[in-house]
C-alpha cells in the first residue's frame, strides 16, 4: 500500500486547513453553533466553490477524480476545527446517488457537488440503535407516486434540505426512494445532539415518493455509500483525536503545578503515550480501510467495521484523557477540549457504535475466510 | 487478498510458501508448534535450508550474503516463517549481533562471525543486562581490563536469551570506570567455551529454559575481539536496541497465534456449540483481530521509510506488540477452559505444560503449550526495553514532553 499523499491530495489538505484557520478560529465557531441551525450561511458554497464536495468522487459520478482518501482527508482537517457542516452526510448522500448509478441520480449528484441542492440521507430509525440495516418505514406502492411512512431519526443537514433520501421497505425488499421536505405527509421535529448539530426526526405519514432504487441494487449502494461515510468519520475522528493530543500536550509545556511543568511528571507522559499509540493506531486502521474500498464486499466491510471501532474507542479514550490531562479547566464548555470530546463521543455512536462494528467485523471477516478458503 | 499489499507482495508471499511447503521438515513443523523453546539442531537444519536458497539472514545487506529484499519483503518472509511454524533462526546472531559487526566491525570481524551466522553454525547470546542494569543498562558494572593482548573480563551477566545454545556472546563491558557511565562501555566479543566462564540457567515461569545467566570470572578475551573502538559500546547498544524495537512488534508472532486460536475455538465446545460461534468469544476474538491489523499496518508504514510519520511508530508498535502477544495467549487459555490451567506432573520436563486434566493424559494436540504460552508472555512487555521505557522514550522523543 502506498501511505504517501500526492501533491493534489497535499494541496487539498493546506486548502481545507486554511480555511478551518481562518473561518473557524474559536469565538468564530462559537457563534456559528449558537446560531439557529448550527452551520453559517455561506460555507456551505465556498466548500463547492474549493472542490471539497466532489474531491471523493470519481470524474464519471460528475466528480473530480479523487476517492474515499479525499473525503477522509478533508474530514481530518474539518475535525481539527470542529467544523459543524455535515460533510459525511453529504459523501453518505453522494455516494448513494453514484452508486445508484441512474441518469436521473447522477444528476441529483451533479446538483449536490455544486451545492445547488441539499438532499440529506435519511437511513436510520429510532429502534435502529444505529444500525442503518434496520428498517421499518415501509412504501405503499401500488399507489404512484409510491407513499411512504415511517420515523427516520438523527437526519444531518435535514433542517435546510431540498429533500430526503430515504430507505423503506416494499415487501422483503428495502429500497431507496427521494422525498421532497415540502411534500404533505412529511414532518420534521429539529433537535441538537451532544456535539452541537442540528438535526430533525422525520416523520412520514403516507408522504408522496419517488422511487430511486430497489432491492439488490439499493442494499449494494447503501452498503458502499454507508462505507464511505463511516472512513469519512474515521478521518474526522482521527483530526480530533491529534488535535486533542498536540493542544493537550502544548498545555503540560505551560501549565505548572508544585514548582514545575506538569509535562515532565513521569505519569502524564505515558498517559499522553497511549493516547499518541491510539491516535497512531487509529491513522493505521484508516489507511487500511481506505485501501479496502475498492475491494470486495466483506473485505472492505470487514476493514472499514475494524476503523470505526478504531475510531470509536480510540477517539473516546483520547477525548477523556485530555479533558483529565487539562484538569478542571478541561471540564469546562469555555474550553475547546470539551468540544473535542463532545464531538468525538457523537461519532463513537454515529453509523453504528464500537459493539455494532465488532460484531459487522467478526461477520465479515467469517465470510472473508470463507471465501479464501473457497 | 489484502489491500495492505501489492500485486508484487503478493506475488513474494506466493513464492516463499511454496518454498515453505516444499523444503520445511514436517517433524521441525510439528516441534515449533510450541515455537518459544526451539532445539538448536531445528533451527540449524532450517536457517542451513534457507541459507541454500539465500534466505537465512533477510535483514542483511546483499554484500553480506542478503536476499536484498525490501522492508514489507522481509515482513512477508518472517510472517509466512511463523504462519509455517518453521524454527526461529538464532534471532540474537541474524538480527541482533551482525547488524553491529558489519557496520561496525572490521574486515577481519565480518569474515570471523558473519557466515557462521548465516549458515546456522555458530550460534549467539547478547549479554547486555545485569542484575544491577536492566531498565538503566549504562549502569552495568561488567568490566574488563586491559592485560597486554587481552581485556581481563570480570562481572555477570543475565537474562541471556537462548544462551545455553550459543556459543559466542556479544558482551557490553565497562573499559573505563573514569568517565561518564555511557561513554565508558564498549562491545566484546566472548567465545563462550573460554575459561571462566559459568552458566546457570534460569527457569521462567512457564517452567521452560530460555534465558540463563552467565558469571564472568577473570576471562581472558584477545584485544582483536573489540567490536569498533572502546567506549563506542553504547552507540551499539542504541542501535541494537533499536533494531530489536522495530521487530518487537513481532506482528508475525500474533498472526500465527490467531490463527492457531481459531483452530482451538472450532474444536472446543461451549453450550453445545463450537465456541467460535459464542459472541462474547467472537467478540474479544475481533477486538484483537482488529487492533493486530492496525498495528500490522502501522509497522508496514515503518517499514516503508517515506511512510507518513513513519519516525515516531518504533516504541508505539513495541508497546502495542506486546501487549497483544499477551491479550491473544490469555484468550487462548481461556478458549480451553478451565483445562487451561492442568499441566505435566514433572516441571522441567521437556514442554511441562502440555495441559492435563486428573491425570487422565493431556488434552487433545490443541491445548499443548498454550498455557506456557500465557505464561511467558508476560515477558514481552519487559523484554526490549520495558514498556515503561517506551511510554517515556516517545513522551520525551515524539511528544518532546
Amino acid at each position: 500500500m502506498d501511505f504517501n499523499y500526492t501533491a493534489e491530495q497535499d494541496a487539498l489538505r493546506d486548502s481545507v486547513k486554511r480555511f478551518v484557520e481562518r473561518e473557524y478560529d474559536w469565538e468564530k465557531r462559537f457563534a456559528i453553533i449558537r446560531s439557529a441551525q448550527g452551520v453559517a450561511p455561506d460555507h456551505w458554497s465556498a466548500f463547492a466553490e474549493l472542490g471539497w464536495l466532489g474531491a471523493g468522487l470519481a470524474e464519471d459520478a460528475g466528480g473530480f477524480g479523487g476517492s474515499a482518501v479525499e473525503n477522509a482527508l478533508i474530514a481530518e482537517e474539518l475535525g481539527r476545527g470542529l467544523v459543524t457542516e455535515p460533510f459525511a452526510a453529504h459523501v453518505l448522500a453522494t455516494q448513494l446517488l453514484s452508486a445508484i448509478g441512474t441518469d436521473e441520480a447522477l444528476a441529483l449528484l451533479t446538483e449536490l457537488v455544486m451545492a445547488e441542492k441539499r438532499i440529506a440521507p435519511a437511513l436510520q430509525e429510532p429502534n435502529g440503535r444505529g444500525d442503518w440495516r434496520i428498517v421499518e418505514t415501509h412504501a405503499n406502492p401500488p399507489e404512484s407516486p409510491p407513499r411512504l411512512t415511517g420515523t427516520k431519526s438523527l437526519v444531518d443537514c435535514a433542517i435546510y434540505a431540498d429533500s430526503f433520501m430515504v430507505s423503506a421497505r416494499n415487501g422483503k425488499d428495502t429500497n431507496l426512494y427521494l422525498v421532497n421536505a415540502n411534500e404533505t405527509g412529511v414532518n420534521l421535529h429539529p433537535y441538537r445532539t451532544l456535539d452541537n448539530r442540528h438535526v430533525c426526526d422525520i416523520h412520514l405519514n403516507n408522504a408522496p415518493a419517488q422511487l430511486l432504487a430497489t432491492g439488490k441494487h439499493a442494499d449494494q449502494a447503501i452498503a458502499l455509500a454507508v462505507d464511505h461515510a463511516i472512513v469519512t468519520l474515521c478521518g474526522e475522528a482521527l483530526g480530533i483525536m491529534d488535535t486533542a493530543l498536540w493542544t493537550t500536550r502544548d498545555y503540560l509545556k505551560v501549565r505548572k503545578q508544585f514548582g514545575t511543568a506538569i509535562g515532565n511528571f513521569q505519569i502524564l507522559q505515558h498517559r499522553m503515550a497511549d493516547m499518541m499509540i491510539e491516535v497512531e493506531m487509529t491513522r493505521s486502521a484508516l489507511f487500511h480501510a481506505l485501501g479496502a474500498m475498492d475491494g470486495n464486499d466483506a473485505a472492505r466491510a470487514a476493514a472499514v467495521s475494524a476503523a470505526k471501532v478504531q475510531a470509536s474507542t480510540g477517539g473516546l479514550f483520547v477525548g477523556q484523557q485530555a479533558i483529565q490531562l487539562h484538569g478542571g479547566i478541561g471540564v469546562t464548555e469555555e474550553l475547546n477540549i470539551s468540544h473535542h470530546y463532545r464531538r468525538l463521543f457523537v461519532i463513537a455512536r454515529q453509523l453504528g457504535d464500537a459493539d455494532l462494528h465488532l460484531a459487522r467485523f467478526a461477520q465479515a471477516t467469517d465470510r472473508v475466510k470463507k471465501a479464501d478458503a473457497d | 487478498m489484502d489491500p495492505a499489499y501489492s500485486k508484487e507482495d503478493d506475488a513474494f508471499r506466493a513464492e516463499v510458501r511454496a518454498f515453505v511447503e516444499a523444503n520445511l521438515p514436517p517433524d521441525l513443523a510439528q516441534r515449533g508448534r510450541y515455537d518459544f523453546h526451539p532445539h538448536r539442531d531445528d533451527q540449524a537444519a532450517w536457517t542451513r535450508i534457507l541459507a541454500d536458497k539465500g534466505w537465512s539472514v533477510p535483514h542483511w545487506p546483499a554484500a553480506y550474503g542478503g536476499p536484498g529484499w525490501n522492508g514489507v519483503q522481509r515482513f512477508i518472509f518472517e510472517d509466512e516463517m511463523r504462519r509455517a511454524y518453521a524454527p526461529t533462526a538464532d534471532r540474537i546472531g541474524s538480527e541482533l549481533v551482525a547488524p553491529v559487526v558489519y557496520t561496525f566491525g572490521s574486515e577481519e570481524q565480518r569474515q570471523a562471525y558473519l557466515p557462521g551466522i548465516r549458515l546456522g553454525q555458530t550460534f549467539w547470546a547478547q549479554g547486555f543486562s545485569e542484575p544491577g542494569a536492566g531498565s538503566d543498562l549504562s549502569s552495568l558494572r561488567t568490566r574488563a581490563v586491559r592485560d597486554g593482548d587481552h581485556f581481563v573480563v570480570n562481572g555477570q551477566k543475565t537474562w541471556t536469551t537462548e544462551g545455553h545454545h550459543a556459543d559466542m556472546i556479544f558482551l557490553l563491558v565497562r573499559t573505563d570506570p573514569n568517565v561518564k557511565p555511557q561513554a565508558g562501555i564498549s562491545s566484546l566479543v566472548v567465545d563462550l567455551k573460554t575459561p571462566g566462564i559459568t552458566r546457570r540457567p534460569i527457569w521462567t515461569l512457564d517452567e521452560g529454559l530460555t534465558v540463563n545467566e552467565f558469571f564472568f570470572d577473570d576471562v581472558r578475551v584477545p584485544v582483536e575481539n573489540l567490536i569498533g573502538q572502546a567506549g563506542q559500546g553504547w552507540t551499539h547498544a542504541k542501535f541494537l536496541l533499536g533494531n530489536e524495537r522495530t521487530n518487537s512488534a513481532e506482528v508475525p508472532h500474533t498472526r500465527r497465534d490467531i490463527a492457531q486460536l481459531r483452530e482451538i475455538a472450532r474444536i472446543e465446545r461451549k453450550n453445545g456449540r463450537p465456541l467460535i460461534e459464542d459472541p462474547i468469544f467472537r467478540a474479544k476474538l475481533a477486538r484483537i483481530e482488529i487492533d493486530t491489523k492496525s498495528l500490522e499496518i502501522a509497522v508496514l508504514r515503518a517499514l516503508t521509510s517515506e511512510g507518513h510519520g513513519s519516525a515516531s511508530v518504533a516504541s508505539l508498535v513495541k508497546v502495542r506488540g506486546s501487549e497483544l502477544r499477551q491479550r491473544v495467549a490469555d484468550l487462548a487459555v481461556d478458549a480451553l477452559g478451565d483445562r487451561g490451567i492442568a499441566v505435566n506432573v514433572d516441571p522441567h520436563a521437556e514442554y511441562s505444560m502440555v495441559g492435563q486434566a486428573d491425570g487422565a493424559g493431556p488434552t487433545p494436540g490443541h491445548g499443548i503449550g498454550i498455557a506456557a504460552k500465557a505464561m511467558f508472555r508476560r515477558a514481552t512487555t519487559i523484554y526490549g526495553g520495558a514498556n515503561e521505557i517506551q511510554r517515556t522514550l516517545i513522551a520525551k522523543t515524539v511528544l518532546e514532553l
